[in-house]
């Protein structure tokens, strides 16, 4: 009964290709098949953004989103953040220094909204900021200390701040 | 030193980069997949459950039912265990019920191949109820005609306290007081760790290893051991990285569960993942607490007597009980004393989700009533909400004759001044009178009282082990837990400073395994950094005094006038150079005459407790029309002792100052009148505040050095929860005039509030 | 993983209008965020689905030739929200599906789906009402246009035929040219949320400012299905614009609308919130407009 297709997708960078469970979604595909633990199950109804990835540049909820649907797609999780040497990249490094994490569970899935923004090459006011980084859920950090490692991080970038 | 500076965080660099272990990302793929079946009545009798259809479904490995399971009953509260039978936590928990008390309660359990072959089963179990009538209200569920939940428990009261000082009833007759008597409503609320809680189970050796994400190994391993009937040591508990727990993991929830459908299949792996729905109604959720205060005052605002009744809703099963109550009713009488006070807490069943423990524990629901009728006085004598407080709040040298603690420092007017001077408080107090219009701002602020850890009510005893590497390095293991609050860091902050090492030489073994780690009671009532700094301190000096010994014994020179600074040992005289901890440890480990592993392991026991106060004011702006509040500013101020990490603690006041804004102005359980079922039982119904419901959080300290403390901290993980919501609600009543007493005030209550004063 | 009893995934409108005809009990899955809630709750649990997710010959905003702006039914709303030519001519339709969740839903979440679901809090479906939106479904014998009041039978259901898939939705230029729109979504938090009562307005003020030419208002989750409040709109056409007016006509819109009452919200506050909203958005719509109030 089971029914199964080869998906054929580029996953943090390298081209890759399973047979999934067409039941499967992108969450299940990357965490059960390619061990992709960084994508986090919270609520599985796309409500809490802890499974977040970006899908050829832009924010999805990965657990209400079909495994089959990765066809052909670029598809980025926060493994894929740090250099192959190692080197964390910056919106990383503003997480670390401006203590915005705590239990770590939305970390994942907010870095990777806060990659899609810093790409996007624009600035921000604040509440442009809340409203793009507002598909997560946080109970630690009050998203106090997230906003601000997004904006030094925005702000560095765009040469505002050293 | 380290104490005190805002290192980073020890486990931040995993958790940026996902490479951070969580217990669904340790479990093997090849582990069964449990459900559970949750009662669609809210109260009644399991007469039949027919499995026919279900064991059918391919995948399907075995179906246990409430008529299958051992009867043991078992608490679930994440209590130290007491050997005194009559402070035990009451035992009233099976691992499933044929008699439900909640819509949702435990009737049946599945374990399968996969989980959709799980949920196909659960739907297709048919279960035959014999309903009774249910209660979800905590006054309508003491009446004599209220349907009784647990027989041993008449009028449905788990327990009733009281305390009494003074003669309220004499005093009261003094002529000319003024009287206040108003009654406050707090909701059901759930914690929303963003990790649903999750387990997993196996066998081994004839011992069952239980991985999970809870704030309390040890006590889970005990409560496993009891549900299942089988000697504690029998049972392993793992504890890995959790994704927050705010309470709810401070209880008991599936691991018996789990643990037990593992033994029915052989001891093979079997996983337990909480569904978001799950979470919200089949575990913990905050005490709904009702409180009746009066206060006989003076025209002068001072307190003559006052009375408080409350009644905790405690739902169906007993899991915290009391305890969350009386702490409640506990601060009354200290926080504002006054001659003679009459206090008396029910706690009571109802069919309700379980009531256990979370963020504040009683105190932001105490806070809400007292700090609010405290404005709604100094509102009717016609005092500024700092007069009125000025007159009565608890004085320098105040000693509560039962925990002991004293008031040792002027925090409550330290906190008030910074938080004032932030949010210019004068100026607007004066600015927002006499306001009409729509559109209206208003100011306002409460205390709160909090307390550190549990003694005397409770035991109170940490332990930790250091362990020497041959690098002259440390690991650190406590039973106390990481749950994302930064425990781990503060530990290793701590540690450092006890030994004399530098921070990146002190590693801290982050996961609780109950075969390995020393005997801890895990992570609640704010105690960590209070009761693990003293046995971190007293473990540190015992390693510090074995290095030394051996220093002795290398240098001649005596141990009493060696110490360690940054690793190094020196003479205590001139500071010079003996020879450094890694040469020492190296030696001490190799040694062909004396090989030495040297380690160092205590347990602390603490019979003292401290006080930690602050205060929060908030700036706030309604839209009457529209029935909105919105924050403008707000601003929490923690006289928590010395600072470990100052960038962690303020982190920390952030989460729990947003957990207020939520509690003040939008989230609580909704249950259906009709089935008692949990209506918003999912993240989009259930309005916990998003990125764009919150202004800028500014969080705010004064530090004195707590006295009773190794490193001169105390409580922090709880109290900013604890005064923000009567911030914003004597923020409001500033603003309109008008005084809701009851939270979350939402549209729908601001509509009807605004309504009945006129104001629509 | 979703009890899913047969995925079919659509190549082109034509396979997926042969699939809907193979498999009659199939559910169709646009972006899915609904659909597979549902599944997971159980109510859809165990059907076949067609995937139409992958079609990406409807998708998109263009102009046509008479200047109607023809959104394929498979555009994201975030796709609508940067498109240039919504926010050219109908930017209140972008800042309405704006308001939907949060970006990660705003990505997944299609035109498409969010009006075939047939629910009234849809914050693109009143905005639709308010431009007299056309809906465009393609079946075995072609295309079919019909207005957007039409393609809404009931709550949770519209009028697509067994054949047929919806493939665009439509707005002709004389139903937005000279017209400013505002939508209010009306919720309890500011992001993630579905709409207590949303309430959107077009307005066409005559050349001096000074008469409203024509208003059109249309409610979400003030009955049933989304809905228009022609009564007030019937009274303000050709009144002049003041306070007065705009005040009646809020109070007109209770003689249209038919809330109830929910554990969500009261019918009470939701008619107190549709005259509120009333005035506050055609108040904006007079700003945009160039208009003084």
């Amino acid at each position: 009964m089971a029914q199964y297709k080869l998906v054929k997708c580029t996953i943090n960078g390298k081209e890759v290709e399973k047979m999934v469970d067409v039941r499967a979604s992108l969450t299940d595909m990357l965490r059960n098949d390619y061990r992709l633990t960084s994508v986090k199950k919270g609520c599985e109804v796309g409500e809490c953004g802890a499974c977040n990835v970006l899908i050829d540049g832009e924010c999805f909820n990965s657990c209400i989103y079909l495994a089959v649907w990765a066809e052909g797609k670029n598809i980025r999780t926060l493994e894929g953040l740090m250099s192959p040497d190692g080197e964390l990249s910056d919106i990383q490094q503003a997480f670390i220094d401006e203590a915005a994490v705590q239990c770590g569970f939305c970390t994942p899935g907010v870095i990777m909204s806060a990659v899609e923004i810093l790409e996007s090459g624009r600035d921000y006011t604040d509440d442009e900021l809340r409203k793009l980084l507002s598909g997560h859920l946080c109970r630690c950090t009050g998203y106090e200390n997230i906003l601000r490692a997004v904006r030094k991080t925005l702000d560095k970038r765009l040469g505002k701040i050293q | 030193m380290v104490v005190g500076k805002s290192v980073k965080r020890v486990d931040a660099f995993d958790k940026v980069t996902g490479r951070t272990k969580y217990t669904d990302d340790l479990c093997d793929r090849s582990a069964y997949v449990a459900k559970v079946l949750h009662s669609t009545i809210a109260h009644g009798k399991v007469l039949s459950v027919d499995t026919t259809e279900a064991e059918k479904i391919d995948g399907v490995i075995k179906i246990v039912t409430c008529f299958d399971v051992p009867k043991n009953y078992f608490p679930t509260a994440g209590h130290p265990w007491s050997t005194d039978e009559s402070h035990q936590d009451v035992a009233d928990r099976l691992l499933l019920t044929d008699i439900v008390r909640f819509y949702g309660d435990d009737v049946a359990a599945v374990i399968a191949e996969n989980e959709v072959a799980a949920a196909q089963a659960i739907k297709a179990i048919k279960v035959e109820y014999e309903e009774y009538p249910f209660v979800l209200d905590v006054q309508e569920a003491m009446s004599d005609s209220a349907p009784l939940l647990h027989e041993r428990f008449p009028n449905n009261i788990l327990a009733h306290t009281s305390q009494s000082v003074g003669n309220y009833e004499e005093a009261i007759k003094e002529e000319g007081l003024i009287k206040f008597d108003n009654w406050y409503d707090t909701p059901t609320v759930q914690h929303c760790h963003i990790e649903n809680h999750i387990c997993y189970a196996s066998e081994e050796n004839g011992r069952i290893t239980v991985v999970t994400s809870t704030q309390i190994p040890h006590i889970v391993r005990r409560v496993v051991g009891q549900a299942l009937g089988v000697d504690w040591g029998k049972i392993r508990v793992i504890k890995p990285y959790i994704g927050g727990g705010f309470g709810n993991k401070q209880d008991v929830l599936y691991e018996p569960l789990c643990a037990y459908l593992s033994t029915v299949v052989g001891g093979r792996l079997v996983k337990l993942d909480s569904s978001r729905e799950e979470t919200f109604v089949c575990q913990r959720v905050r005490h709904a607490i009702r409180s009746h205060i009066i206060t006989y005052a003076r025209p002068d605002g001072t307190f003559v007597a006052r009375k408080l009744e409350t009644f905790s809703n405690q739902g169906a099963y007993a899991s915290h009980g009391h305890s969350v109550g009386a702490k409640g009713m506990g601060c009354f009488k200290q926080l504002y004393p006054c001659e003679n006070v009459e206090a008396e807490c029910y706690t009571v069943f109802t069919n309700r989700p379980v009531a256990g423990a979370m963020r504040g524990y009683g105190i932001p629901q105490a806070m809400f009533a007292v700090e609010s009728q405290i404005d709604d006085i100094a509102k009717a004598l016609g005092m500024t909400p700092l007069e009125i407080r000025e007159k009565n709040l608890m004085p320098v040298g105040y000693t509560d004759d039962f925990s002991k603690n004293v008031n040792y420092f002027d925090s409550f007017n330290q906190c008030i001044e910074k938080g004032k001077k932030y949010i210019d408080y004068d100026r607007k107090l004066k600015e927002y009178k006499n306001q009409s219009g729509d559109i209206r701002k208003g100011i306002g602020m409460a205390v709160f009282w909090y307390n550190t850890a549990v003694w005397p009510i409770s035991l109170e005893s940490s332990s930790s082990r250091m362990v020497l590497n041959q690098d002259g390095s440390i690991q650190i293991q406590l039973g106390e837990t990481e749950i994302g609050q930064g425990a781990d860091t503060a530990f290793a902050q701590m540690a450092a400073d006890a030994v004399g090492l530098t921070l990146d030489k002190v590693n801290v073994v982050s996961c609780q395994d109950t075969d390995i780690t020393p005997f801890g009671t895990g992570a609640y009532a704010s105690r960590q950094t209070y009761v693990g700094g003293l046995t971190i301190k007293q473990t540190g000096e015992l390693l510090k005094q074995r290095i030394l010994d051996y220093a002795q014994k290398l240098s001649g020179v005596s141990c009493e006038e060696l110490d360690i600074v940054d690793n190094i040992i020196i003479k205590k005289a001139d500071n010079s150079t003996v020879m450094t901890v890694a040469d020492l440890a190296v030696t001490a480990l190799y040694s062909l005459e004396d090989s030495r592993h040297i380690t160092a392991e205590t347990t602390f026991q603490i019979k003292s407790n401290a006080y930690s106060f602050g205060c929060c004011f908030a700036d706030v702006e309604v839209d009457i029309r529209a029935c909105k509040v919105k924050i403008l500013d707000i601003i929490n101020v923690h006289d928590c002792g010395t600072l470990i990490n100052p960038a962690l603690a303020e982190a920390q006041v952030h989460g729990g100052m947003s957990m207020g804004i939520g509690y003040a102005l939008s989230e609580q359980e909704i249950f259906d009148a009709k089935t008692g079922r949990t209506l918003n039982n999912n993240l989009l119904d259930y309005k916990l505040s998003t990125f764009m419901d919150h202004p800028h959080l500014e969080a705010q300290f004064v530090e004195n050095a707590e006295p009773t403390s190794a490193f001169g901290t105390k409580a922090l993980g709880e109290p900013p929860t604890c005064p923000v919501a009567p911030a914003i609600r004597n923020a409001v009543l500033n603003a309109t005039g008008v005084a809701i007493n009851r939270i979350p005030m939402t549209p729908h209550v601001l509509f009807e509030e605004f309504k009945n004063h006129g104001l629509l | 993983m979703y009890d899913i009893k047969a995925l079919y995934e659509a190549k082109s409108v034509e396979d997926a209008i042969n699939l809907r005809i193979a498999h009659p009990d199939a559910q169709i899955l646009a972006g899915g965020s609904d659909v597979l809630v549902q599944i997971r709750e159980g109510k859809r649990a165990g059907k076949e689905l067609i995937s139409i997710y992958m079609l990406d010959e409807i998708r998109g905003v263009s102009l046509d030739e008479n200047g109607a702006i023809r959104i394929g039914s498979l555009t994201s709303f975030s796709h609508i929200t940067k498109n240039e030519i919504i926010q050219k001519y109908i930017n209140v339709l972008g800042e309405a599906v704006d308001m939907v969740g949060s970006p990660q839903i705003r990505n997944i979440g299609t035109i498409g789906g969010n009006t075939c679901n047939g629910v009234t809090s849809a914050d693109s479906a009143s905005t639709l009402f308010a431009l007299d939106a056309l809906v465009e479904l393609t079946g075995k014998d072609g295309k079919r246009i019909i207005p957007i009041s039409d393609f809404y039978i009931k709550a949770g259901t519209v009028d697509i035929h067994p054949d047929e898939i919806q493939t665009a939705i439509i707005i002709p230029k004389e139903k937005y040219i000279g017209y400013h729109g505002h939508y209010i979504k009306y919720a309890m938090r500011e992001a993630l949320d579905i709409t207590t009562t949303g309430c959107s307005v077009n307005v066409k003020l005559s050349e001096d400012k000074k008469t409203f030419l024509d208003v059109r208002i249309a409610y979400g989750v003030a009955g049933p299905i989304p809905m228009r409040a022609k009564t007030a709109e019937e009274f303000i056409k050709g009144k002049a614009v003041t306070k007065e007016n705009i005040k009646e006509f809020s109070l007109q819109v209770m003689g249209d609308i038919n809330p109830r009452d929910s554990w969500r919200a009261s019918k009470a506050f939701r008619q107190h919130l549709a005259t509120e909203l009333a005035q506050r958005a055609i108040t904006e719509c007079i700003t945009l407009a160039g208009g003084e109030i």
